[in-house]
């Protein structure tokens, strides 16, 4: 009986097919205007983070720094609910890709993979067959482009082939992408790789609205379908079972004046069964047994060579920082003017025979 | 950013999982373990302005050769990350710094580890290394991981190889400067992201000792902040037969009287750091806190001490973090700093730089460098290094150097000129400051056009041209310590010092912002629609005069006409 118990838990642990989760968080705007871009990733990550992908298999990638820019009142800090209720920033942050680095060529150049081979290991997506990876993209977009750093665009036609790639070169297994921008629904229309869940802010037509000054701060804090896409998150920790379409009915259009949208043809598996965790968290798989294992024998520490007995000679010293004698002679000093060398002695002899051959030797009294 | 991993052995045994005997331990190698120490510091120092200077210095020592056939694999108090990075690259001294803010030299003094605004980095390899332009390559990109900042930017065309300035500061009697390597980022920002893997390089991380202050809301809301490495070789003792490697970390921060304290001259460690210090860091052998009192000298403390630190004698006042009694029965050790007064002259900083563009227009332009000498009777040698981007193209010929409105020859000039698009400028000088004078250096250049994919995406912003670096050894008004065999704190024993009369020191100027001619980036969208308008209203107008037929067309009559018509039509008499 508790065998039988085990065995169908069991199988509701692999029903997934995942083993590890990443995720690639891009906020694509700069000026200190667009804060609240800033502020959407942020808070994504912070509840990637809080329910348990370590930062290692997180990329984020922001397009310029505002808590530490100079107009920020609050140095350090990136808040999202107005009155500083909520610093999304923390303490504990590791941006990947910052300032001029986030563009849309190391953008598709990390979901494809396709990186220059001195590439640190934080800045790589490393994904496999069988991981789950979570694109969250926020900016300023249009119908079927997004704009990167106010002077270029990704289309939608590229993102859907980066996609494509990352199928063929079995790159994921899973994919959730979601967009937080005007028109957002037109990036997701091109996509043809299989397995892949699309949510966007707004329609084709619509434009996806910001949420709250802060007067203090000045600047719209966050946008609407991230707000309220960040208060369902908060309830969710890494044991809960909300499934896809609660996030589907995430801002009503009463809430975000824009309609939100998603597009799941793509995917194989129902979105009622696809649990918030499967992209949001990294809850590992843990299989339990009741075997002993024997561990072998402790190992003894190895006989200690005796120390070689030789002094070093050489007496080490740190060397002089400024020895003005020596940089003086580095340079040799320039040469005094010599007479002209053989050649344009020559030369000039030369010219003066030519001379005196032509017009007589009559002329060499005038010289001397 | 890669997360530093610290082994350290615990054995946790509950309700007796654990066997009777200790477990053993597995020592792969046949030669005893190098011994590693680590030591926190931690120097206040309340500065003339009002504002408070706080510095803090961690240093990791480890008697072990990376460079040796058999890969170094235990890692204790010295953090794996850099460990792989030193034996990979085959480095033989690393300096990198992060700041934010400038240091203003006349209103606070001189720091104790000088470093210039953005991001800085300079190596030296080891003889071994035989393509050092690949290697340096890769360890900028290695770096940008482990730090989180963007210094992948660095490349050829930042990069430069000073001639005579940045000797080393560790172990070495051989100078080959082809083995140096010097870049800066001054548009670098320094934030919560930066400090963040760089706490976790700390043996104790930010969890104990004197790290639990650094809280990146505090100390990112100052004045100066600025947070360095520093990797080299040290003597191991007075004789110096031996060497260890030595890590340093240090954070210097000045936090702002009006901003941050509220406009009383009165400090607490709760108000600068928002945390007080409860324990030292267990690993440690030595946690003290420093607190500079010579201006203020009637302090009712019990332990004094006093150091030479800057061509100067101070007197601190010292906590020893290690001792249980520091921390009395409350467990927290909090820190009230009052002034007393206003009186008081601080000491004049006997060498002090500023630079500056002039000109006007997006064409031409000057790069001026004063150079302060303010010491009465004694002159200095100082050396100049400017490196300059390439798309100044400096006049070289108009190099002019001014003592006191006369012409002051610099005994060494060390100049590489730029390439388009390949390296900078580098101009190097060893000039001769005369007492109580200013020298001014004086170059003009012009500004190039850049291709028009070659602009940032805030070209508006302005670009910026890297702090020109002063090294010098000045006078020193005290003694200086040239006895290496006593435990010195480590906030003077920095830079070696070989004699007593004179201390090296490092300046660095502004780093200055120019703008370059910029083109309007929404012409081409500007002339397209313009010429399409033009073409279609041209052509179409064109091809309507040549292909349409016209023909006469009767007006419409009016209302009453078409009736009279009408009515004129049922009499059978003709239409009008």
């Amino acid at each position: 009986c508790a065998l039988h118990v085990i065995c169908c838990n069991a199988g509701q642990f692999f029903s997934s097919g995942h083993t590890n989760n990443w995720a690639v968080l891009v906020c694509t705007s700069r000026f200190w205007f667009n804060y609240r871009h800033v502020a959407n990733t942020l808070s994504v990550y912070r509840s990637v983070k809080r329910l348990g992908i370590p930062d290692s298999h997180i990329v984020l990638m922001l397009a310029d720094d505002m808590a530490c820019n100079h107009r920020n009142p609050k140095p350090a800090t990136v808040f999202s609910h107005k009155n500083m209720e909520l610093n999304v920033y923390g303490d504990d942050v590791e941006v990947d890709y910052r300032g001029y680095e986030v563009t849309v060529e190391n953008f598709l150049r990390v979901l494809t993979g396709r990186l220059p081979p001195s590439t640190p290991r934080s800045k790589r997506l490393l994904s496999d067959d069988r991981s789950n990876i979570l694109i969250y993209l926020t900016g300023h977009g249009g119908n079927g482009f997004l704009k990167f750093q106010d002077s270029e665009e990704i289309s939608n036609v590229e993102l859907a082939d980066a996609f494509e790639q990352m199928w063929q070169k079995r790159r994921y297994n899973e994919l959730l992408f979601i967009i937080d921008t005007c028109q957002g629904a037109s990036m997701y229309e091109r996509f043809y790789s299989p397995n892949i869940m699309a949510l966007a802010s707004s329609q084709v037509g619509e434009d996806s609205l910001s949420h709250q000054p802060d007067l203090a701060i000045g600047v719209h804090l966050m946008d609407r379908y991230t707000f309220y896409m960040l208060e369902f998150l908060e309830d969710i920790h890494p044991a809960s079972k909300t499934n896809m379409n609660d996030l589907f009915k995430v801002c009503p259009k009463s809430q975000c004046v824009s309609t939100p949208g998603h597009r799941t043809d793509l995917f194989l598996r129902d979105p009622g069964s696809v649990l918030i965790t499967d992209f949001f968290g990294s809850v590992r798989k843990v299989e339990l047994t009741m075997d002993a294992i024997n561990l072998t024998d402790p190992i003894k520490q190895m006989e200690e060579n005796p120390v070689n007995g030789e002094e070093q000679k050489e007496v080490y010293s740190y060397a002089d920082q400024l020895p003005v004698s020596e940089i003086i002679h580095q340079k040799p000093k320039q040469k005094d003017w010599h007479p002209p060398d053989g050649f344009i002695l020559g030369l000039w002899t030369l010219i003066l025979l030519v001379f005196f051959k032509t017009y007589g030797i009559k002329h060499l009294k005038h010289i001397f | 950013c890669v997360c530093a991993c610290v082994c350290v052995c615990a054995c946790a045994c509950e309700s007796g999982l654990c066997g009777t005997s200790a477990p053993e331990t597995v020592v792969p190698s046949s030669v005893p373990q190098p011994k590693d120490d680590f030591q926190e510091e931690l120097v206040i120092r309340p500065l003339h302005s009002g504002d408070i200077y706080a510095s803090f210095q961690f240093r990791t020592l480890w008697d072990t050769d990376f460079m040796r056939e058999n890969k170094v694999s235990h890692y204790r108090l010295f953090p794996k990350s850099l460990g792989q990075v030193i034996s990979k690259f085959s480095v033989r001294e690393l300096h990198i710094s992060f700041t934010q803010g400038y240091w203003r030299t006349m209103q606070w003094g001189q720091p104790f580890i000088p470093s210039p605004p953005g991001a800085e980095l300079w190596v030296w390899f080891q003889d071994s290394v035989t393509d050092v332009d690949a290697t340096w390559k890769e360890l900028t990109n290695v770096l940008s991981g482990i730090f989180c900042a963007s210094l992948n930017f660095i490349d050829s065309t930042n990069t430069v190889q000073p001639s005579a300035s940045f000797k080393p500061l560790g172990i070495g009697n051989v100078t080959d400067h082809s083995f140096l390597r010097y870049a800066t980022l001054p548009r670098e920002i320094v934030c919560t992201e930066n400090l963040t893997p760089w706490k976790k390089l700390l043996p104790c991380g930010s969890k104990a000792g004197l790290a639990v202050l650094l809280k990146s809301e505090k100390l990112f809301h100052s004045s100066f902040h600025s947070q360095a490495v520093h990797i080299r070789s040290v003597c191991q003792d007075w004789q110096c037969k031996t060497t260890s490697w030595e890590l340093r970390q240090t954070v210097n921060s000045v936090f702002d009287l009006h901003n941050s304290g509220q406009a009383k001259r009165e400090w607490s460690l709760f108000k600068m750091f928002s945390r007080t210090l409860t324990e030292a860091c267990p690993l440690a052998s030595s946690s003290k806190l420093y607190i500079d009192i010579t201006d203020n000298p009637q302090v009712s403390t019990s332990l004094l001490s006093q150091a030479v630190v800057l061509g100067d004698r101070r007197t601190f006042s010292v906590y020893d973090l290690t001792q249980e009694t520091t921390f009395g029965s409350v467990r927290s050790l909090n820190l009230l700093i009052r002034w007393k007064s206003n009186e008081g002259e601080m000491l004049r900083p006997l060498l002090h730089a500023e630079r500056y563009v002039a000109g006007y227009g997006l064409q031409t332009g000057e790069i001026h460098t004063l150079m302060y000498n303010n010491h009465p009777y004694r002159s200095f040698p100082v050396l100049l290094l400017d490196s300059v981007p390439w798309y100044l193209r400096l006049y070289i010929h108009t190099l002019s150097v001014t003592s006191k409105g006369k012409d002051n020859k610099p005994s060494y000039i060390h100049y590489e000129p730029s390439k388009d698009r390949v390296k900078p400028h580098l101009l190097e000088m060893l000039i001769q400051l005369p007492p109580n004078s200013v020298t001014e250096v004086t170059v003009q250049f012009e500004r190039a056009l850049l291709k028009w994919t070659e602009y940032p995406p805030d070209p508006n912003h302005g670009f910026y041209v890297g702090s020109s670096v002063i090294s010098s050894l000045v006078p020193s008004t005290v003694a200086m310590d040239t006895n290496s065999t006593r435990e010195r704190p480590l906030f003077s024993s920095f830079f070696p010092c070989k004699e007593e009369s004179s201390y090296f020191v490092r300046i660095y100027t502004e780093p200055l912002l120019v703008n370059l001619p910029t083109p309007d980036f929404s012409m081409p969208y500007n002339v397209i629609c313009l010429t399409c308008t033009v073409v279609a209203v041209g052509y179409g107008s064109l091809y309507n005069l040549l292909t349409r037929s016209f023909q006469i067309e009767e007006p419409n009559p009016g209302l009453a006409k078409r009736i009279a018509n009408v009515i004129r039509k049922m009499r059978g008499v003709p239409p009008l």
